[in-house]
Order: C-alpha cells, then structure tokens, then sequence
C-alpha cells in the first residue's frame, strides 16, 4: 500500500517508473542523466548506483538464460471474496491494473535457468497493485514452492511488494501463514531458498517469505521493513535516522546477507549455487 | 460501580444510571419500589439483546477493544492453575506486550502464550497497549518449541492492535520475528490451540495464530488492516475521519467472527455472555475453557506427523482464486 515514505533524495514518478523524456534527473544524486544511458545500465543511474524500479518481464530477462522460462500458474486470477468497494470495485480495479500493466497478477512464477542451474521462480511487480500479495501472489508462491521440493531444485523469490492486499482481507493475511509453511517444507527437504528483495518489500511480505530466506539479497538502497517510514513516524513522533529501512541498514543489522547490484545478480546466484549444490 | 460505555450503549447507560437511582433511595426507605426496578431490568435487558443481536462490525471492533474486556492474564487466571509465568527470549529482553509460561487447564499440563494489552494508564504503557516487539514474538517462539520438547499442548490468546511499528522494533527485525513465527508454528510437532479474544491485528496477531484450532468469541475480530488504517488508504483525508468513517471500512473488511466463521477460517464461535466478554468474565472463561479441552481430546491422540500434515493442509487450501484454462 502506499504508506512508505516520499524518500527525501530519490523520487521516482508516483509509480515509481523513470518519467518520460530525453533526460531524466536522477533525484538520489540530483545529476541529469541521459535516458537511453540509463536504460542501458539496467535501470541504474550511473552517477550514484541508484537502482530505478523495473518490471517482473525485464527483471526475468536480467536474471534467466535467455529462452529457458516457461511461465506457471498463469491461468491463476483473483476473485473478490469481499466483495470490496472503495472508489471503485476491486473486481474493475483489478481488470483496470491488467490491462495496464499486461500482468494477470503482480507476481509471474515459473520454471527456469539461472547459468544453466534449474530454478523455481517468483517476481514480484510492484506496479499491479504495489506487488501486493493476495490469494493469487500466495498461490503461486505455494506451489513453486511444491515444486521446487518435488523437483529438487532451488527457489528464488523476487520481492517488490507494498505487503499483503487490503482488499482481500483476511484471505491476505492468512497467505502469509501459507507461504510460510510451504517455505518451511524447503528446510525439512534441503532445498535451497534465496529471497531477494527490491525496493520496496515491506509488510506482510517481509513478514513472511522475505525474510525467511537460507540467503537473503537486496538490491543497493532498497527500502525494506516490516512497517512504513509514515506509520512509524506517526506513532513515534520523532525523525527517522538516516538510510533507515535502507537495504544498507539491515546489512548493517544483521538481516540481510549480501546486497547485490542488478548488474552482478545473476553471477552472484550462479556462483552460490555452485557453492551450495 | 463505574461502568465503561459505549457510544451506541447510550440508552442502556441511562436506563442502568435510573435503576441504580432507585435502588439508592429506595435503601433503608419504607417505600417498595421493587416492582419498579424489576421492570426496569427487564426493560435493560431487552434493550441490550435488541442492540447486541445486531451489532455492526465497526461496534463489534469497540467491544474487541473495550477498557474492561478480560485479558490474556485475565483469562489464565481464571481458568488455569499452577501457571509460572516464564520470560525473555534469551537474545535481547523480555517484552511484556506478550505473556507466556507453563499451567495447567483441568489438570492437563499446558503451555500458554498470549498478547498482553494493560489497564490503567501506567500499565498500558507497560504493556505497549499490547503491541509487541520482535523480543515478544521470539519469546512465544521459545516457549511454543518448550511444548513441542515435552509434548505439551500449546494455547495461544490473540489480542492486539498490531506488532509494534518503532525504530527499535525494525531494527531488531519486526517482520523477521513474525516470519519466523510462521514458518515454526506451521511446523511445531504439538497441538496449537488459538483463540481470538479481542483485537486480531494483522500480521503481529497471526504470528501466534498458526493453529490446528483456531477461534474467535463471539465479539472478536480479526483482519488484515484495522478500520482506521484502511480509512487512511482508501480515503485520504489528512487525519479527519469520522467513526462514520471507520464504520464503513469494517463493513468491507469483514473482520467479524461471524464472517470469518462463514469464509471457514476460523473453525468456531465461542457466544459471549450478553452485553459482550467483560459482563461475565467467569462465565466467559468457562466456555473458553470448555473449547480448549474439547480441541485438546481431539488432537492429543494424533500423531505429530499427522498434526503438522493436517496443519499444513489447513492453511495451505486458504485462498480465493479460480484458474482460467487457454
Ligand atoms: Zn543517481
């Protein structure tokens, strides 16, 4: 949901997308950067390492050998068990964000390569409903977790998520539970669970299977918590530190192990699988 | 005695206020004005059948959260004996938002963890108005893998507002703690009893509430978001809500006992005596008690890998889908 903070420094478009044009000013470092560069760069400023939001598809291109994803559970869609209205019916809103973003839901899950090593996969995308987990994110979760059991091969999750979906209720929230103990079937097999997480991972997904990783990556500045930066200064009434909630910040605590660069992700999974399997 | 009341118990309040009038100058008078009392009584007692038989959500949510509503120490008191309350969670500190230790209920030996919420301004403080921090969830944890050492069933009480959104908490990992919860209770080789006694909020309830029983009372609710936080993100509005407001964001969240009970997510409803749990906390500790023992004697004879699998399969097929074929 939208509860993070407007980071002071970074400020992408309220989807968080690159605003159009020629040049864009990369508000972390404040540098106007050529736009064709930074598409270049994966989506990188190259002047400060600021790592822009992209999609689960461009995500998938950078992380899979080319060719090797076949996409599961498609067919998956959400219903309205609340029957849920705000402004609109969660029904047309969910149809309003597909045809928008091309997803049927904010997270694509299949099988795939990574430098040859079969995988079970979930991305996370942020722009269909703020990657929210509802019936659909935690069904597809479950069963690339099954699968990744019965094929014996590892799961990766990519997290970008504003945490569990309002507007399914308690169906949400108790998606967490699931995901978790299908997680926890991976540890009594020996199979192997890497989380990755992207700005931004918070809530209910963080609560859950985001941080129940064997390993655990973020990429470099990505907001991470269990609450929003606005919640807790409501309830606090005090500033937050600096680079609170920073992907540096839990290296720094003690919660995440590595924080990978988009650029080096790919090698760096490589390289652990070659360590660990 | 001074009663708390809620805004839509206004007229039962005034009735009650009346009565206890009459009783009072009525004392030691040679005037009989029993009959008087007693029809008042009766009249008070309509009046509150009438407006607890349809109680709206965003009501139900002020009686979850009502000042005088028994709590999880509230609770072990009246229906455990021998209880030893054990603290800390050996890594940081001991978080009095969460309460847990060893007792027995009818003279089965259990393990019982439950949030605190504190009465009184001072203590409610103490309690962090029941709010936990990382340390309270990774107590729980500890005390859950206690039961499963010595094969003691595990009850858990669920009543907060949420877990804890401070600097501390996130840099102790909030969303950790509670993860981990998760996954160990999913997989916790003994029975899990939870019950729902006032606020379920979010992720900080669920994180007790992996359970092979799980259920709520009557008056109870449990959801995602509270309805003041799915106000502020559905209407934003600077802060300036209305209960009207809150009223309406309960309607869509469905929080109740009776709409959990209907998606079957809860396997039961434990009825409240009338007027809500804080009007009878005896009477209500007997049904709970009663509930537990029943949920105990039928999970005791199954076997922790048939425990764990059913749990699994519990959780596992919640979720509200279709699958559309090419
Ligand atoms: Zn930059």
């Amino acid at each position: 949901m939208a509860w993070f903070k407007k980071t002071k420094g970074i400020r992408t478009d309220k989807k968080g997308k690159i605003p159009e044009g020629l040049w864009v000013k990369c508000d972390s470092c404040k540098e106007i950067v050529y736009k064709k560069e930074i598409d270049k760069n994966l989506k990188v400023c190259p002047k400060c390492n600021y790592h822009f939001r992209i999609s689960a598809r461009e995500r998938l291109k950078l992380l899979v050998d080319e060719g090797s994803f076949v996409e599961m559970d498609e067919g998956i869609v959400s219903v309205d068990p609340l029957n849920f209205k705000d402004t609109i019916s969660y029904k047309d809103r969910i149809k309003e964000k597909q045809k928008k973003s091309g997803l049927k839901e904010a997270a694509i899950s299949g099988d795939a390569l990574i430098k040859g090593y079969p995988v079970s996969l979930i991305i996370m995308d942020f722009s269909f409903m703020g990657g929210s987990m509802g019936s659909v994110v935690g069904e597809k979760v479950s069963r690339a977790a099954e699968r990744a059991v019965e094929k014996k091969q590892p799961l990766i999750i990519v997290s970008s998520s504003g945490g569990a979906r309002m507007q399914e209720g308690i169906f949400s929230l108790m998606q967490m539970a699931k995901v978790a103990a299908a997680i926890g079937r991976l540890r009594d097999n020996g199979i192997l669970y890497i989380s990755i997480m992207c700005d931004p991972t918070f809530g209910g997904v963080t609560a859950s299977l985001a941080t129940i990783g064997d390993i655990i990556i973020a990429e470099p500045k990505s907001l991470i918590g269990f609450a929003g930066a606005r919640v807790i200064e409501q309830t606090i009434k005090q500033p937050l530190p600096d680079n609170f909630q920073r992907a540096e910040f839990l290296l720094e605590h003690g919660f995440i192990d590595i924080v990978v660069g988009r650029k080096n992700l790919k090698e760096t999974l490589a390289k652990l699988f070659e360590l660990l399997l | 005695m001074i009663r708390y009341y809620l805004e839509f118990e206004k007229t039962i309040e005034e009735l009650e206020l009346k009565i206890e009038e009459l009783k009072r100058i009525s004392d030691g008078k040679d005037i009989d004005i029993s009959s008087e009392i007693k029809k008042l009584e009766k009249k008070v007692k309509e009046l509150r059948s009438e407006i607890f038989s349809k109680l709206k959500p965003w009501q139900k949510t002020l009686i979850a959260r009502h000042p005088e509503r028994p709590y999880t120490l509230d609770y072990i008191n009246l229906i455990t004996s021998d209880f030893i309350e054990l603290h800390g969670d050996r890594r940081f500190s001991d978080d009095p938002a969460i309460v847990g230790g060893v007792a027995k209920i009818n003279d089965i030996p259990v393990i019982i963890v439950g949030h605190q919420k504190g009465r009184g301004t001072k203590e409610r403080i103490y309690r962090n108005f029941g709010q936990p921090h990382p340390e309270g969830y990774r107590k729980a944890l500890r005390l859950m893998k206690l039961a499963e050492k010595f094969k003691r069933p595990v009850i858990t009480f669920i009543d907060t507002p949420g877990a804890y959104p401070g600097i501390g908490a996130e840099e102790r990992g909030q969303a950790e703690a509670i993860a981990v919860n998760l996954m160990e209770m999913a997989r916790l080789r003994t029975p899990i009893i939870s019950i729902v006694i006032g606020e379920g909020g979010s992720g900080g309830a669920l994180a007790l509430g992996v359970a092979d029983r799980l259920f709520m009372l009557e008056h109870s609710i449990y959801s995602v978001i509270s309805p003041e936080g799915c106000a502020a993100i559905l209407w934003k509005k600077n802060g300036d809500f209305s209960s009207e407001d809150f009223s309406k964001a309960a309607d869509a969240l469905k929080l109740t006992a009776q709409d959990l009970l209907s998606f079957k997510i809860i396997d039961g409803i434990i009825p409240e005596p009338l007027g809500g749990a804080h009007r009878d906390p005896e009477g209500i500790a007997k049904k709970i008690s009663e509930f537990i023992l029943t949920a105990i004697e039928e999970l005791k004879t199954k076997t922790p890998g048939k425990l764990i699998e059913e749990r699994y399969k519990k959780f596992r097929k919640i979720g509200s889908f279709k699958e559309e074929t090419e």
